[in-house]
């Protein structure tokens, strides 16, 4: 049964080329249903790999298929071909489930507009181009992935490529995602030249039987960890993300949350082995700017007032807790952190589309309030995803924090205390997300008037929603529940949000379901923890107080309005620090000017000089056809000096 | 010798002076027909062309490369100015192969693509002539022959440029003209006292013949040398490297669409080509000792092409410059001198071609909607012309070097060797990866995302026409992209040989491998079985 791995992405995969081919012969729901079609049929093939492997004893989890050779050159060789292990199975599980649910969403959500084909066909090419990225059994195969997903999300990104903004948006992701290529790249080329192959499992066997230096695999880990910089969303290539909620809402929750990003993250988990033998400096390196990203983003997530840009950053503060994980060698930890991510990001995503959506296209959480009764099934799904994300108990996201926590102790517990004043402020800011959208006043009706706040800062990049083209004025908003297609999914998601938890439970060795099943991808790499039972009650429950606080600050903030919101919304924050604007300032300013310097030198300098020496010759030219002016006098005098000079030389040659 | 007498038996059909011939039979037709049949002109040229093309595919067909000893296949020799040993000697092995096909399935492409304005009879007829230089430029391996076709190829060039092309193109044809004509000046007088050198050193007459004067490598080192940097001048205008490109620019801006597609795609690769077979394989030691020179000028040239295409405001412009960038990777796996390197090379000149020359296509597709390649003038083209600008960004996205697409393998295999030989070049000519991205999607984003306002809202999609001609390179684009292994086996044979050439005669001089291929690491099979 593990021999079908092919199908899983052959599916999508089908599913592209079918709608590339029918092009606009289909009409709307008909290309959505096949794409959710060829979805749900990998989803399906990855169930049944799954079952067949779980039948399997644990050490023959791990199975390689070989297609076809792909480049081989000289002593260079990769296949196209799938590794099929406990691992890839587990991304394999939560990115054709999610994105079932996902394309049955989109459906509705994307009801209306005009490019509904070509859509579907984006989600499918993306989904094809994700599992080839996680099933790759050498590291070029997942760059292939790699580079397919961020081809993706650019198209999908810049998809109302009307907006200059949106174009904007998908450019600055694709570009920014390239410069953490470069270091995907580079870390290939190194493995290459120290193991002779880019295999996944040939590599981890070189370095098992060989003495590799130290320096080199820590190189090797810098880089990989510059491209999952990049792909993750890491502090200072995280600029893309924000921006890129500038697609669909499906989008961002597919591609921006649930999935792509966190390819960065699996990246460093499949080459654990290289990552054990790295110095312990970057490791520790990668956990540092994994929390730190964590604690920055959370603090900008504060200030938001755009629905998605809230969640944007809430899903950059996330993968720093996944990167923090990674850094501190607990894969499992960040794998399952991934999975509950995955279920309650995707679910807060469709939530708020479903919100933008039944609000005509308004983003502002200024102008949301009160909206519980008039959209019961997203509201009620929306607070599961809020519980969970912000790590309650029993919801998914408490047990995943936890363990992240508990192994950052173990590092550090300098980690641990920022760990958890970020978990203080996700239960804040999501607090703060749930009250100002679906209780209190509703201010929707104020027409006109951008809420309280001065600066309408976000709300101008709205534009979202599939249907928006009607969007008017807000003044004639008539809030409403989204159709089954949409809320099915939420639904869906919400159940999986609050069980989530189930694979991997701290409490024995037996309800950590998730370990063991990793154990064929991990290589027993794990970091173990060195901490009592008593610690660890300790550590989740002072963790838990931070959550109650952060809630209970919201709740009071914005609920019962006894503190004044504008202690925690400050412009700065707003501004996200100003590093994106600095950055485009530079950009725009010494950066451009620098490429402005280089062009004016090829057309002056270069082209200038190529210009110059023909000005030359022709100057000289006109100079010397003078000589030649017909008169025989003139030519005359000129042979008979010619003839004096050779006289001349021939004299003093001979007498010396 | 004995390679001569192998191959031609293997072949009676004469394959590779047709590739000659039937182009040049083509002008001369073309040129004849009567001026009443004016109808006729196109139908012919594509005939001939397209003939030439099936002779290009069989000839790919044919060709042996498992098992085959020889250097060179289809070997044909006759003899010509026998006083001087200057002979119609014509061969083809892995390297010129795919260069020999990419030009025979580019001409017809770009008849069907575009009509010249006007004078079409002598437009086909300088095309078709065109056709038969570079075919011959690829096929040589007489050193007299192979500098008669370089230079052939300029006349029918200037013509071009001169009489079809845009604003400013007498300057721009002038310009083309002497740049190359100065550069491959000092190249006769170094292929002659090669000739000269090599007959008094070995003894006997005198030869142009490539492969004997190669092999025997009889000239002293410092003045191989020299003569070294006579051939390299002449290709390093061709490709051109940094600071020889200004032509470039010019000539591929007031080109017709049909020359800039035949300038990018193929011409370029005349530079490229001979670097490899002339450079290479005729002065192994010189070009060993003067590779960082090319190395530093290729990374070089990726940058500094890149950064200033940014800054086009002609998206014909534009386009040119990403083709300096791109042969700049083309020039570093060259003398990275390493296999993965080189077939890496020969790989991206097929894949420049096709990307390229898409690209230059449908820029021309523009321009004949709009009338102007001011990238400012354009904008939210994709509104009106999705077809178009779905072709657009495939093609730019195999341009970026996406993998699964076809500019990636040659990409990757270049920077690849190159790492292994020397690594920080390649380090530094990786960035090339980014800014290819920042240049075309930005260009992309100005020209077809954003609102369609007046003439830019009302252009047409693709017509029947158009898409059918495009299809072709979007089909081998993906097709290199994701099965590139038949392309790369029949090069790599080639590609190894010139290697081992050049670590015979270059003392000291060991590939570049990396460190499993030197036995410094192992891999303990029985264990790797049982981990599967």
């Amino acid at each position: 049964m593990i021999d079908l791995v092919w199908l899983i992405p052959a599916f999508p995969l089908l599913g592209f080329l079918t709608l590339i081919c029918l092009g606009k012969s289909v009409r709307e729901p008909v290309a959505g249903w096949l794409a959710t079609t060829a979805m749900a049929g990998s989803f399906l093939s990855v169930l049944i790999v799954f079952i067949g492997m779980l039948l399997e004893k644990n050490e023959n989890r791990q199975t390689v298929f070989t297609l076809f050779d792909w480049i081989p050159a000289g002593d260079f060789k990769v296949d196209i071909g799938f590794l099929a292990d406990p691992l890839s199975i587990t991304m394999c599980l939560f990115i054709t489930g999610v994105g079932t649910l996902i394309h049955l969403y989109s459906i509705g959500y994307m009801h209306g507009d005009p490019d509904f084909n070509r859509f579907f066909t984006y989600l499918n090419l993306f989904a094809f181009s994700m599992l080839m990225l996680v099933l790759g059994d050498n590291l070029l195969l997942t760059f292939l992935g790699w580079e397919g997903v961020g081809a993706c999300s650019y198209l999908l990104i810049s998809f109302w490529f009307r907006d200059p903004s949106n174009a904007t948006a998908g450019k600055k992701a694709f570009i920014t995602n390239r410069v953490g290529d470069w270091g995907f790249m580079v870390a290939m080329f190194l493995i290459f030249f120290n193991f002779g192959s880019l295999q996944y499992l040939e590599i981890f066997d070189i370095l098992e039987s060989n003495q590799i230096a130290k320096t080199t695999t820590t190189f090797i880990v810098l880089m990989l960890f510059v491209g999952a910089m990049g792909k993750s969303a890491q502090f200072p290539l995280y600029l893309w993300l924000p921006d890129a909620m500038a697609g669909p809402t499906p989008v961002s929750a597919l591609i921006h949350a649930a999935t792509m990003v966190t390819s960065g993250v699996y990246l460093l988990i499949r080459v654990n082995p290289i990552m054990v033998e790295a110095s312990t400096w970057s490791t520790g390196l990668i956990a540092w700017v994994g929390v730190g990203t964590a604690l920055f983003a959370a603090s900008i997530a504060v200030a938001q007032t755009d629905i998605k840009k809230v969640l944007a950053y809430s899903t950059v503060s996330q993968l720093g807790y996944m990167v923090l994980a990674v850094g501190c060698g607990a894969y499992t930890a960040a794998i399952f952190h991934m999975i509950t991510h995955a279920f309650f990001k995707a679910l807060l995503f469709l939530g708020a589309g479903s919100v933008i959506h039944g609000m005509n296209g308004e983003q502002d959480l200024r102008r949301y309030g009160g909206l519980r009764s008039l959209m019961p099934i997203t509201a009620g799904t929306f607070i599961i995803g809020w519980l969970a994300i912000a790590g309650v108990p029993p919801f998914s996201g408490f047990w995943s924090k936890d363990e992240i926590l508990a192994f950052a102790w173990n590092k550090s517990p300098l980690l641990w205390i920022v760990g958890v004043i970020t978990a203080l402020l996700t239960a804040f800011y999501m607090t703060r997300q749930v009250i100002l959208t679906f209780f209190g006043k509703p201010r929707y009706l104020d027409a006109g008037d951008a809420g309280d706040a001065g600066d309408a800062g976000d709300a101008g990049d709205a534009g979202d929603a599939g249907d928006a083209g009607d969007a008017g004025d807000a003044g004639e908003i008539k809030p409403h529940e989204s159709p089954w297609t949409m809320t099915l999914p939420l639904v869906a998601l919400a159940v999986l949000s609050v069980v989530g938890g189930l694979i991997q439970l701290p409490f024995s060795s037996s309800t950590k379901r998730l370990e063991h099943w990793l154990e064929p991808a991990t290589f027993h790499n794990e970091t173990h923890l060195h901490l009592s039972s008593s610690t660890l009650w300790v550590l989740a429950l002072l963790a838990l107080v931070s959550v109650v606080a952060g809630i209970g600050i919201g709740l009071s903030t914005y609920l019962k309005e006894k503190i004044d919101k504008q202690i925690f919304e400050k412009t700065i924050l707003n501004n996200a620090w100003n590093f994106d604007a600095t950055v485009s300032r530079f950009m725009g300013g010494p950066g451009s000017k620098a490429f402005a310097a280089v062009a004016k030198f090829d057309k002056q300098v270069i082209d200038g000089a190529v210009d110059g020496t023909g000005q030359i010759v022709k100057k000289t030219a006109s100079i010397l056809r003078r000589s030649q002016n017909g008169l025989v006098r003139t030519y005359a005098l000129g042979i008979g000096i010619g003839a004096i000079g050779l006289l001349i030389w021939f004299l003093t040659r001979t007498t010396i | 010798m004995n390679l001569i007498i192998a191959a031609s038996s293997s072949a009676t059909f004469p394959v590779l002076p047709s590739l000659l011939i039937v182009p040049t039979a083509g002008a001369l037709v073309v040129a004849f027909l009567p001026r009443a049949r004016k109808d006729l002109t196109k139908l012919v040229a594509v005939i001939f062309s397209t003939t030439t093309c099936a002779l290009s595919l069989w000839l790919l067909s044919d060709f042996e490369y498992e098992n085959h000893s020889d250097m060179f296949q289809f070997v044909s020799r006759q003899s010509w100015i026998s006083d001087f040993g200057i002979s119609w000697s014509f061969g083809v092995d892995g390297i010129s192969l795919f260069l020999i096909v990419l030009t025979g399935i580019l001409f017809p492409i770009a008849f069907l693509a575009v009509d010249p304005e006007h004078n079409d009879r002598s437009y086909f007829a300088w095309m078709l002539l065109l056709e038969a230089g570079v075919m011959g430029v690829f096929c040589s391996l007489d050193l007299i022959l192979f500098f008669l076709c370089f230079e052939v190829v300029l006349v029918p060039m200037y013509f071009l440029i001169s009489r079809w092309g845009h604003g400013n193109r007498s300057y721009a044809a002038t310009k083309f003209f002497l740049f190359t004509m100065a550069g491959s000046a000092l190249m006769l007088v170094g292929i002659i006292t090669v000739a000269f050198l090599h007959a008094d050193n070995v003894g006997g007459s005198v030869t142009f013949d490539l492969v004997e004067i190669a092999e025997s490598q009889s000239i002293a080192q410092g003045t191989a040398r020299w003569l070294f940097l006579t051939f390299a001048l002449a290709f390093a205008v061709k490709i051109p490297i940094f600071p020889l490109h200004t032509w470039l620019p010019d000539a591929h801006t007031e080109a017709p669409t049909a020359g800039s597609v035949i300038l990018a795609g193929v011409l370029l690769k005349l530079g490229t080509y001979g670097l490899i077979r002339f450079g290479l394989y005729l002065f192994p030691e010189a070009s060993h000792f003067f590779a960082p020179v090319f190395l530093t000028l290729g990374v070089v040239g990726i940058i500094y092409g890149a950064v200033v295409a940014a800054m086009q405001k002609d998206l014909k412009r534009l386009v040119a410059y990403s083709s300096i960038a791109h042969l700049g990777f083309i020039v570093l796996g060259t003398f990275a001198l390493n296999t993965e390197a080189i077939v890496g090379s020969v790989l991206q000149m097929v894949n420049h071609g096709i990307s390229t020359g898409a690209l230059f296509l449908l820029v021309g597709m523009i321009y004949e909607r709009r009338h102007t390649r001011q990238i400012d003038e354009l904008g939210g083209l994709q509104h009106s012309a999705p077809l178009m600008a779905g072709f657009f960004t495939v093609v730019m996205l195999s341009s970026i070097g996406l993998p699964g697409l076809n500019g990636f393998v040659g990409e990757f295999l270049i920077l690849l060797g190159t790492f292994t030989a020397h690594r920080w070049w390649a380090v530094v000519a990786t960035l090339g990866v980014v800014l290819a991205a920042l240049y075309l999607l930005w260009a992309y984003q100005r020209v077809f995302h954003g609102p369609a306002e007046k003439e830019n809202a009302e252009i047409t999609d693709l017509k029947t026409r158009e898409t059918l001609v495009l299809l072709p390179l979007l089909a081998l684009i993906v097709f290199l992209g994701v099965y590139p292994k038949p392309v790369i086996n029949r090069m790599e044979n080639s590609v190894k040989t010139l290697v081992v050439h050049i670590e015979k005669h270059v003392s000291g001089f060991e590939e570049p491998v990396n460190r499993h291929s030197l036995g410094e690491i192992k891999i303990d099979t029985q264990q790797l079985e049982e981990g599967h």
